[in-house]
């Protein structure tokens, strides 16, 4: 019998209830919807949509939210390349070191943001880095630069497309590739043929996810970042930025543009969960 | 899972003999080294900074008046933020899990919303109603009750996503047997529901006190970094990188993960006691 | 009269899960719930327990009446499918919890859950946590932490139905036992006639959310109300418009005095028993009639399969028509 007892909200009930919601409201929704409402008030000009464009298409805003898609673009390519790559060596096979590997690989979630920054510009840094002075002989520069900003990014998210693929790997097993295999498939058309379908909707997924963080991290890119007008200066420095200068209406139309890209993440995710359930 | 070659999962206690072929050892060759120059090296260039002027470098670091404050007031406020999430969250959880009301959906939206926003739009958002032009004039810029606010707001998930889905999983057949025996609502609550809560609420707990110690984006607008007074840890080793000190830095993040490991152990211990005590 | 439950009728929804039901639970005696699942046995259980509100008519449990009790005042032990064990406590723990929740003196409970962890042949196993007991060592925890409290009545809401056959066999025997011990009243629900059947004083067979009839084992064997409880209390076939059990029919090769008359079309042997199946010639009941001897039967009788055989019920055969 799978009928629970009956669900009377007594008075302590009510008040948990209203305790909650006037909690979550203060805390986080009034806040947020404020936010919005500030990115399209009238500050010397009048408010609205034209004023949210005219703030956002900007110079510094339009250089700013260009490096941050450029940045979170190859964070994310290389994310998922290695990401795909070492779940299905950590599913797959076995060697020595595996599983200490995989713990590894969940490290840097569990890294302050500024502790990355801060473990990049020791290592990397051309004047004070382990490598800084192979690096400024060879006259590259990592941290300072978009390279640095692309490491710092692709560091702070990435076990997200691990974490993702290696679950739904170790849940099908290998029957089909076996059998894939028995049939005369090689290893390449394996992985593309019956592989990466199977774990396709745990990839988006993992991108999504890898998107979303690499878009929003500030930390990890401010120490690593010179973070100033088109030099460095990403979508979330540049809201720091400009609130400090006094412009919030421009940080305002910034943020309004993050807070939606989080809004997205947030729905595709529970649009895609589903979709991975009835697939495998 | 049938055939010889199949693989185990990561924690199985499959042998740990190499199945590699060539092509496996190049791709894994590569994936290390990646992962090496990405994760291991620097990080090991954060432990190697901090540690080697001695003993003694590392303790003038943190006996620095305004580093010490800046630690102390990064855990106290921590762990504050720590006991409300623990109250809060759980009380969130109850809700969204047993009661049922128009608009709970949404909730389940506002709550993931810290997760997924920015850290320093998650500033910018509490500076929009709690900061200068607050239209229900409040102000926490500069202020202690600003870094305890944002940190709130940053860590509000974690309880509430452990605990939910362990209080969704609780046979309501339990608590019918508590009721039966005589035990009222607050007894069954108190001797039953939550020591099967308490190792979950912990878990959130431990991440909920790492992310506060460690938090940084959320507070750069709004603590106002007055030294002694409103300068947090994170926001003090981002002052020794800028001013070009980065073995203090290090001691600092270094000091940190001490910190958040302690806490990990502590919570793990009080949650195994609850649990056992009934 | 221990428990008394009259008119009462309860509905989840559309859906109507008891009606109009009344019964007298004697005090002292052992009475099985029957029948299948969603009949509303376990509903009427929960409503004794006070677990579910009624949604109207009365309940009295020793003469007192419960039926606006909330469950934590009736003092009824409750015993429920899958344990429904406290994870975090102990064996120990778990029994005493409701002497507890009674503020009995520290001495007395100890020697209650001693005198108990000894009833269910638990002692070894007191310090145990749950998860370290098979299910029937929960279920017997379950059943010492809901006697803990001398329960007025101990009800029990499928106690086997998660155990596997061999260890149900044994603690179905293990309960009538007990119950020879204690005498506390007792009700607990099955779905399963042969559980009902071996241990239970009285059976009540409730179906549609009605009772069907209140009975002895062997009233109701012998004397069934109606088809369901013929059904449901064993195996029928259908003989001539007439409902019987398979091993109430006489089988003969020669020509004598039938109901029906038929060739032998299936033969399955299970252990001792011959089950056969024969296909009537009558044109106006063909449907195939089952019937069981045991083997020593069917080799006296020189039975084979497609042998032309005579079937009648044998002499004081329960029939119902239909």
């Amino acid at each position: 019998m799978a009928s629970r007892t009956r669900q009377r909200t007594g008075p302590a009930g009510l008040t948990a209830r209203l305790v909650v919601v006037v909690y979550l409201f203060l805390l986080v929704a009034w806040p947020v919807s404020v936010v919005v409402q500030r990115a399209f008030d009238p500050v010397g000009q009048p408010g609205g949509v034209g004023a949210l464009w005219e703030r956002l298409s900007a110079p510094d805003a339009v250089y700013a939210f260009y490096l941050t898609l450029t940045v979170a673009f190859w964070a994310v390519v290389v994310n998922t390349i290695f990401g795909v790559g070492i779940s299905l060596l950590l599913v797959r096979q076995r060697f020595r070191g595996r599983r200490a590997l995989s713990v590894l690989v969940d490290l840097p979630m569990s890294v302050s943001p500024v502790v990355v920054g801060l473990a990049l510009v020791l290592t990397y840094s051309t004047g004070l880095g382990w490598f800084g002075s192979i690096l400024s002989e060879t006259g590259v520069r990592i941290i300072g630069s978009t390279p640095g900003l692309i490491m710092a990014t692709a560091f702070v998210s990435l076990p997200l497309v691990i974490r993702e693929v290696v679950p739904v790997l170790e849940e099908v097993g290998t029957d089909a590739e076996v059998a894939a295999r028995s049939l005369g498939a090689n290893a390449r058309q394996t992985f593309w043929r019956i592989t990466l379908p199977t774990i396709k909707w745990a990839v988006v997924y993992g991108v999504v996810l890898s998107a979303a963080r690499a878009i929003g991290e500030y930390g990890a890119v401010r120490i690593v970042s010179r973070g100033a007008e088109f030099n460095g200066e990403t979508a979330t420095l540049l809201i720091q930025n400009e609130y400090q200068a006094f412009d919030e209406a421009a940080a305002y139309a910034a943020a309004f543009v993050l807070v939606m890209a989080a809004l997205l993440a947030l729905v595709v995710v529970t649009v895609v969960r589903p979709q991975e359930g009835s697939e495998s | 899972m049938s055939t010889g070659t199949s693989a185990g999962a990561i924690t199985g206690t499959a042998t740990s003999r190499s199945t590699l072929t060539a092509g496996s050892r190049i791709g894994l060759g590569i994936a290390l080294v990646w992962f090496s120059l990405l994760v291991l090296i620097p990080l090991a260039a954060v432990v190697v900074t901090a540690t080697e002027g001695g003993w003694s470098t590392f303790w003038d670091t943190l006996s620095d008046p305004d580093t010490a404050s800046a630690i102390r007031l990064t855990v106290v406020e921590a762990l504050l933020v720590t006991v409300v999430n623990v109250v809060m969250g759980t009380v969130i959880a109850w809700v969204l899990v047993r009661d049922r009301f128009w608009g709970k959906r949404a909730l389940e939206v506002v709550i993931d919303l810290p997760f997924a926003l920015p850290t320093i739009v998650a500033g910018l958002v509490l500076l929009s109603l709690y900061g200068p032009d607050s239209p229900v004039g409040v102000n926490v810029v500069n202020t202690r009750q600003g870094i305890f606010l944002a940190l709130l707001f940053v860590t509000l998930p974690f309880v509430v996503r452990t605990v939910q889905p362990v209080l969704i999983e609780l046979d309501a057949d339990v608590e019918e047997a508590a009721a039966s025996l005589g035990a009222t609502r607050l007894t069954t609550l108190r001797r039953i529901i939550l020591p099967s809560l308490a190792p979950a609420i912990a878990a959130g707990a431990s991440l909920a006190f790492a992310r506060a110690i460690s938090e940084f984006g959320s507070l750069v607008l709004i603590a106002g970094n007055q030294p002694g007074r409103t300068e947090v840890a994170s926001l003090k080793i981002l002052k020794y990188v800028e001013t070009g000190n980065p073995a203090a830095a290090a001691t600092v993040a270094v000091l940190l993960l001490l910190v958040a490991v302690a806490a990990i152990v502590v919570l793990d211990l009080i949650s195994r006691r609850a649990a056992e005590r009934g | 009269m221990s428990i008394e439950v009259v008119g009462v009728h309860k509905s989840f929804g559309d859906f109507a899960a008891l009606t109009d039901i009344n019964l007298t639970v004697p005090a002292g005696q052992l009475t099985a719930l029957l029948g299948p699942s969603g009949g509303g046995k376990s509903t009427l259980l929960r409503v004794i327990a006070g677990l579910e509100d009624a949604d109207s008519g009365s309940v009295e449990i020793e003469g007192v009446d419960a039926t606006s009790l909330p469950a934590q005042k009736r003092n009824v032990g409750f015993v429920f499918q899958h344990y429904a064990a406290f994870k975090h406590m102990t064996v120990r723990k778990n029994i005493a919890f409701g002497l507890e929740i009674r503020k009995r003196p520290k001495a007395e409970i100890t020697a209650k859950v001693e005198e108990l962890l000894e009833l269910v042949h638990l002692t070894q196993f007191a310090e145990r946590k749950p998860s370290q007991l098979s299910g029937g060592q929960r279920q017997r925890m379950a059943l010492a932490r809901a006697l803990a409290i001398e329960p007025s009545v101990l009800l029990l809401d499928e106690p086997f139905g998660a155990l596997d056959a061999k260890v149900r066999k044994e603690l179905r025997d293990w309960l009538r036992r007990l119950h020879d011990e204690v005498h506390v009243t007792t009700v607990f629900v099955t779905h399963d006639q042969e559980e009902a059947l071996e241990v239970a004083d009285t059976i009540v067979v409730i179906n549609d959310g009605r009772i069907e009839q209140v009975g002895t084992p062997d009233d109701l064997y012998d004397k069934p109300a109606s088809e369901f409880v013929l059904s449901f209390l064993g195996p029928v076939t259908r003989l001539g418009g007439q409902l019987i059990r398979p091993h109430d029919i006489e089988i003969s090769r020669y020509e004598q005095a039938a109901t029906a008359t038929g060739p032998i079309t299936r033969w399955t042997r299970v252990g001792f028993e011959v089950r056969l199946e024969v296909t009537p010639d009558d044109v106006l009941h063909p449907e195939p009639v089952q019937v069981v001897v045991t083997r020593a039967e069917a080799t006296a009788l020189g039975l084979h399969p497609g042998d032309q055989v005579w079937l009648r019920p044998q002499v004081g055969a329960q029939t119902v028509s239909s």
